[in-house]
């Protein structure tokens, strides 16, 4: 970048989803933003049409792009639909089946019918070598090098595009894999070859497994997308660089995506949870609730110190009402959330024991809701919401489609009111508590499996649907406050904006805390380090690199490691109280307390973790601010509070027309043209500076 | 709006929220465990019950063999406590098999919950830990004295005090007291969760007792579950099984009567009780006989007292069934597995082609305890896997392969069990032909190859079934294959007991696999051919079983 000059960077965030793809352009503090439906076929249609709008919008050309930051469910939706290239699992004789036998178990215990999720790679198509390495990474079988000729012959017999190589032990010592890949190329230099110790080089061989075997099904595909992406901004004029969003929420290079694109699954989500990150930083927020509700789902998140948390496992695709274990496993660094089946569009029934249902089953948007009168006859959340009052008939999506308030009524008292007996604002009302309950079920739940507590949190909502919800939510998680900040409903594609370059690498080795070892401790690290840094530098931009280092431990015994923070540091053998102390304060903050009186019970280091990141300026701080004055609402309407239990006359507000400072008293509606703020009796909402909605609880809380 | 229907609402929410908080519970028990069976296999329950020891709602994680008999065990608690002896910040425990869930490995801790100053209820917990001392896990104890120690009903904590006689009592009879002492913590740690939950939702609900709670839940479960019984054809239908047993074939034998509000299992006929730890008290024979009539009639209706009433059974004192003290338990799984396969036989009587067929039922656990040879150095240590056969075809599905019913465990990978001792598993992986031929398949079993580190040597407990008796098809389907276990070698050995595997040499285990369902000759070339590309069925299996010409299929 050229010194001196004073335009200011423009930047473009690109997120596909599976309806829509979604363009924020930054240009100096102006956002400019687009909203398109998703070219499945050729999904860079999409991406390159929004750019060309928002850039004529801001009367920009794509040569004044310096950066483009891209994030896509195109990997989530291939593993989804199956829809990858020919693939083969070469694997350690004797393991054919580790990605079809899973855990031997089944996800949900009384039904007789239940269908297993089906392995990625068919057995017929899961090929096995002889030798084996062992739990130290010592070789106890040596290679069968000729067998692997035969199976090159075999691959290209068969016409596989693309071959995952998994051995058992290989995070231990990858000797057989990187000799097998050598072998294997040497006779097909034209398949693509991952190896599950590059991809994922993680303890547990079902994941592992699991997870190279993902990256080998995608990567022609995405590949393929990638480069013609990048050829297309090219030929347009764009000269800046194409950065790709990775699951942990950081950036990578196109390169490093084109050959671990399973990095890239779930990276629209990340971008959200990253937006919501940057509003915890700016307003300076150090425990946030990121929840952010859409058509078909809603995505929870926890974000201490303005960082989200993150994992190294988790499930994607899953098959049955979005239950856990329905779905298959990844070890990748990930932003850590939970994802439940409710959104606008998800169903409402009635079960055998009389009980309303909500979800995952969801109208999505086409046939939609029942109010929207495109043949949906099954009441969603959105029909109910605008029985309650919630959303206005007439003035949906800025009135782009006109709502049927008959036919939310006909479906609700049809499927859900009758067969409870209640009126249909009572099915209505128990529909949205319902969903709203759920939703806190699984905050509940996320919360102590991550160790953390609801309260003293602050929410932000984010999202089509979060908004209606968010208030209510609040109540009953104890939450007093929510900030609803603009632009919600491209969310993710500005959230890419705010990501950093930053990567994560993981590796496990097994070491006892009594038999510290502080040269190969710090070996490991430095390998990690290594890793993490030769992400992040060459595009940092000479920036400062911030460094972070995380261990997984656990009592010898346990099956579950938790995370412990440790400095960045170089390490003594006398640094094992270090641990042993780091490590017991992680233990208190998951349990309550550390385990006492268990003398001799041994402590284990299971996985090493590095992350670097490129120091970014912190944003622009901005105070919270208090009220300075009462909005008068512009008109009236009843709508339904829950704790009254009962309609309450409500003001309505337009967004637009608040001004920094303005006081909402509840029950009151904010209405703008994606969503509205639903403010229950319990809450007040004041108007920020930056054009963020605070809503508090009146009895305190307020900023 | 009228306040019946808006108390209705909330009343639903309530109880949705009560089983949310209960999952906490047991999460946090899966999150803390020492046992490899809790954390990795998911042997546990937890539960929340009313001030007269009702269950009201129980985790959906955990496992079927404490599905009731947890429910059953906190009215004894209530009882031998004594209710002028119940003080806030207490905490209960026994691990009587009798009064807990069927052996002594089960530990289930129980605490009240108060609200100012008010006994509300009652949360409950079992986990199976690793070791209680005794002969260890296994059938060869001759009674119950023998297979370690028992706590009667009586108090781990009073008022937040842990009594630390139990304690002491308990270290010097374990042989990895640790672990079990950080179990007693997890199990109290875990009831301590569900309490605050409790108290958070009825703080903001603005609850003073669950009593009202309590009877919604109960009505809304009783009629549902009565709804269901109604539908099914009444009248008595029978079944039998056999199966490997000890020493001599077991045979079981049930008789299910249907009635208006109540389903009855009566297991008279049954062998008498084995000299072997494979005896089932009534409570675990009740579990699994619940587990399988539930699954096939009512599957969606939550556990709770009230769900689980109309399912009723009777056996005779004596029978392995209904083993009194002090008959030796321990692997009370071993022949309680087999109890869903019996009831649901008898049930296809009453819904015919709608059951599923028999499967391997009893998961396959092998306990190697691994040592150097004399004179070399090495380690010592004990590892227990969990292995899983193939389970009986359904009606319109094949039977799911190497998976557990009834049990809910899951498997550990084997790169973390090989970091738990010094073993190799040299083989993991379908054992093909071995799903019973039909319309649908039965799941395949799988094959085990496990030796010893070099310098090590190791013996191993064996617990496995349906090596004699196949597991049988339905409809016109065939047997599954029975299961074997031998040497490398060749040499045979023993299903049943501890046996010794000399360093060089490796165990095979091959698990049984399902029956098939329907005529094999139903079957589709479709899922031949299937069964074909992926070497599940092999090409002669598909001539002789299936009567069809393999080339033609591909």
């Amino acid at each position: 970048m050229t010194t001196g000059t004073i335009k200011p960077s423009v930047r473009v965030g690109a997120d596909i989803g599976g309806t829509f793809t979604d363009i924020a352009l930054e240009s100096g503090d102006r956002i400019f933003s687009a909203k398109l439906l998703t070219t499945s076929e050729a999904p860079e249609q999409a991406v390159l049409d929004g750019i060309a709008l928002v850039l004529g919008e801001a009367g920009l050309e794509f040569s004044d792009i310096d950066i483009v930051i891209h994030g896509t469910t195109l990997a989530t939706n291939a593993l989804i639909e199956r829809r990858g290239a020919k693939t083969a699992l070469l694997t350690t004789k004797g393991f054919r089946d580790v990605i079809e036998m899973r855990f031997e178990n089944r996800f949900e215990q009384y039904d007789l019918d239940i269908v297993l999720p089906k392995p990625l790679i068919d057995r017929a198509d899961r090929l096995v070598v002889g030798g084996r390495i062992g739990a130290e990474g010592d070789e106890l079988a040596p290679l069968d090098e000729t067998a692997l000729v035969e199976i090159a012959g075999l691959v290209k017999e068969r016409g596989y595009q693309s071959l995952a190589i998994g051995l058992i032990h290989s995070y231990a010592n990858p000797a057989h894999e990187a000799r097998a890949r050598d072998i294997l190329r040497k006779h097909l230099p034209d398949i693509s070859i991952s190896i599950s110790s590059e991809v994922s080089p993680q303890m547990r061989e079902f994941e592992r497994f699991n997870t190279v075997c993902v990256n080998a099904y995608v990567r022609p595909r995405m590949e393929d997308y990638l480069a013609r992406l990048e050829s297309e901004l090219k030929t347009r004029g764009a000269k800046g660089a194409l950065y790709m969003i990775h699951s942990g929420g950081g950036l990578i290079s196109v390169e490093t995506a084109k050959s671990f694109p399973v990095r890239l699954v779930e990276s629209g989500p990340a971008g959200g949870a990253i937006f919501a990150a940057d509003y915890a930083a700016r307003f300076g927020l150090d425990k946030v609730l990121s929840y952010d509700m859409g058509g078909t789902t809603a995505k929870i998140c926890l974000i201490d110190n303005a960082i989200p948390e993150t994992a190294r496992t988790f499930e994607v695709a899953r098959t049955t009402r979005f239950k856990k274990g329905s779905g298959m496993p990844i070890s990748i660094p990930v932003i850590e959330m939970v994802e439940i089946g409710a959104g606008g569009g998800s169903l409402a029934s009635v079960d055998a024991m009389g009980r309303i249902q909500v979800g995952p089953e969801s109208a999505g948007s086409e046939p939609g809701p029942a109010c929207y009168q495109r043949g949906g006859e099954a009441p969603a959340i959105t029909d109910a919401d605008l029985l309650l009052g919630k959303i206005d008939a007439d003035d949906f999506a800025g009135g782009d489609i006109q709502l049927s308030i008959t036919a939310a009524r006909s479906a609700i008292q049809t499927r859900v009111g009758k067969a409870q007996g209640l009126s249909t604002e009572a099915a209505a009302f128990g529909i949205c508590e319902m969903v709203d309950e759920n939703m806190a079920n699984a905050a509940r739940m996320h919360a102590v499996e991550s160790g953390k507590d609801i309260t003293g949190t602050t929410m932000i909502a984010f999202g089509g649907a979060a908004p209606l919800h968010a208030a209510r939510l609040c109540e009953k998680l104890g939450v007093s406050r929510c900030l609803i900040p603009p632009g919600a409903g491209i969310g993710s594609a500005i959230g890419f904006l705010r990501a950093p370059f930053a990567f994560e690498a993981v590796r496990t080795q097994l070491m006892r805390l009594s038999e510290f070892d502080a040269a190969s401790a710090n070996d490991i690290l430095q390998d990690l380090r290594e890793a993490a840094i030769g992400f992040v530098a060459p595009n940092a931009d000479g920036a400062k690199i911030d460094q972070e280092t995380i261990v997984y431990m656990r009592y010898q015994g346990q099956g579950w490691e938790i995370p412990v923070e440790l400095p960045d540091q170089t390490f003594s053998d006398t640094d094992s109280a270090l641990f042993l102390e780091n490590f017991r304060a992680a233990y208190t903050r998951f349990f309550g307390r550390a385990i006492d009186g268990l003398g001799g019970v041994e402590i284990e280091i299971v996985t090493w973790s590095a992350r670097a990141a490129a120091n970014r300026p912190p944003p622009d701080r901005i105070t919270l601010s208090s009220a300075t004055g009462d909005a008068s609402p512009a008109m009236q309407r009843d709508v339904f509070d829950p704790a009254a239990g009962d309609f309450i006359t409500s003001g309505i507000h337009a967004r637009g027309d608040l001004k920094s400072g303005d006081r909402v008293s509840g029950p009151a509606v904010i209405m703008e043209k994606e969503t509205s703020t639903i403010l229950t009796s319990a809450f007040d909402a004041v108007m920020q500076d930056d054009g963020s909605i605070l809503i508090h609880r009146k009895d305190g809380g307020a900023s | 709006m009228s306040s019946t229907g808006l108390k209705d609402i909330r009343m639903q929410v309530m109880w949705n929220r009560l089983i949310s908080v209960v999952e906490e519970q047991a999460l946090t028990l899966i999150r803390t465990a020492f046992s490899t069976s809790v954390r990795e296999a998911g042997d546990l329950s937890a539960g929340v019950f009313d001030c007269d020891g009702r269950m009201l709602a129980q985790a959906v994680t955990g496992t079927p063999g404490h599905v009731n008999a947890m429910a059953e065990s906190v009215p004894h608690f209530i009882r031998e406590i004594g209710p002028e002896n119940v003080f806030e910040d207490d905490c209960y425990v026994t691990n009587d098999p009798w009064k807990g869930t069927g052996h002594l490995h089960d530990i289930t801790m129980v605490a009240p919950s108060f609200l100012n100053g008010r006994l509300i209820g009652y949360f409950a917990c079992t986990a199976h830990v690793v070791d209680i001392g005794g002969r260890g896990f296994g059938a060869d104890a001759n009674s119950v004295y023998e297979e370690g120690i028992l706590i009667p009903i009586m108090k781990f904590a009073e008022r937040g005090k842990v009594n630390q006689h139990l304690i002491h009592l308990l270290r010097a009879n374990v042989r990895q007291p640790n672990q079990l002492v950080g179990d007693f913590y997890s199990l109290a740690a875990c009831n301590e969760v569900g309490h605050r939950r409790l108290l958070d939702m009825m703080f903001e609900a603005k609850l003073d007792d669950l009593d009202d709670l309590a009877e919604f839940i109960f009505s809304r479960s009783r009629q549902a579950t009565l709804d269901r019984i109604n539908e099914l054809p009444r009248g008595s239908f029978e079944n039998n099984l056999t199966v490997d047993g000890y020493d001599d074939p077991l045979y079981l034998q049930t008789k299910l009567t249907i009635s208006k509000d109540n389903v009855h299992a009566d297991f008279a006929g049954t062998s008498k009780l084995s000299r072997w730890g494979i005896n089932v008290p009534l409570v675990y024979t009740k579990a699994y006989s619940c587990y399988g009539l539930k699954c096939a009639i009512a599957p969606e209706i939550p556990n709770n007292t009230a769900s689980l009433e109309p399912f009723t059974i009777s056996a005779p004192a004596g029978c392995i069934l209904n083993a009194e003290r002090p008959a030796p338990v321990s692997l009370r799984h071993v022949t309680g597995h087999m109890v869903p396969d019996l009831v649901m036989g008898a049930l296809d009587h009453a819904l015919p082609g709608q059951m599923p067929a028999e499967g391997a039922g009893s998961i396959w656990n092998i306990h190697i305890s691994a040592r150097p040879v004399a004179g070399e150095k090495g380690r010592t240590a004990e590892v227990l896997m969990f292995n899983s056969g193939g389970s009986g075809a359904r009606a319109n599905f094949d039977g799911l392969n190497a998976t557990a019913f009834p049990s809910g465990v899951m498997t550990m990978p084997i790169e973390a069990t090989e970091h738990t001792g010094p073993i190799v598993i040299w083989r993991k992986e379908l054992r093909p032909g071995s799903g019973g031929a039909g319309r649908q398949r039965g799941g395949l079993g799988q094959i085990i190859e496990i030796g010893p580190l070099e310098d090590h040597e190791f013996l191993f407990s064996a617990m496995f079934d349906r090596v004699s008796y196949p597991p049988r098809g339905r409809n016109g389907g065939a047997d599954g294959l029975s299961g074997k276990v031998h040497l490398d070698d060749g040499t045979e050995m023993r299903p049943k007991g501890w046996q010794f595997v000399p360093e060089g040499k490796r165990i095979v285990l091959e698990l049984p696999g399902g029956g098939g369902n329907g005529d094999p000759s139903e079957r589709t070339n479709e899922a031949l051919r299937r069964d074909l590309q992926g070497e599940y069925v092999s090409a002669d299996e598909v001539r002789k079983k299936y009567t069809r010409d393999p080339d033609e299929i591909l």
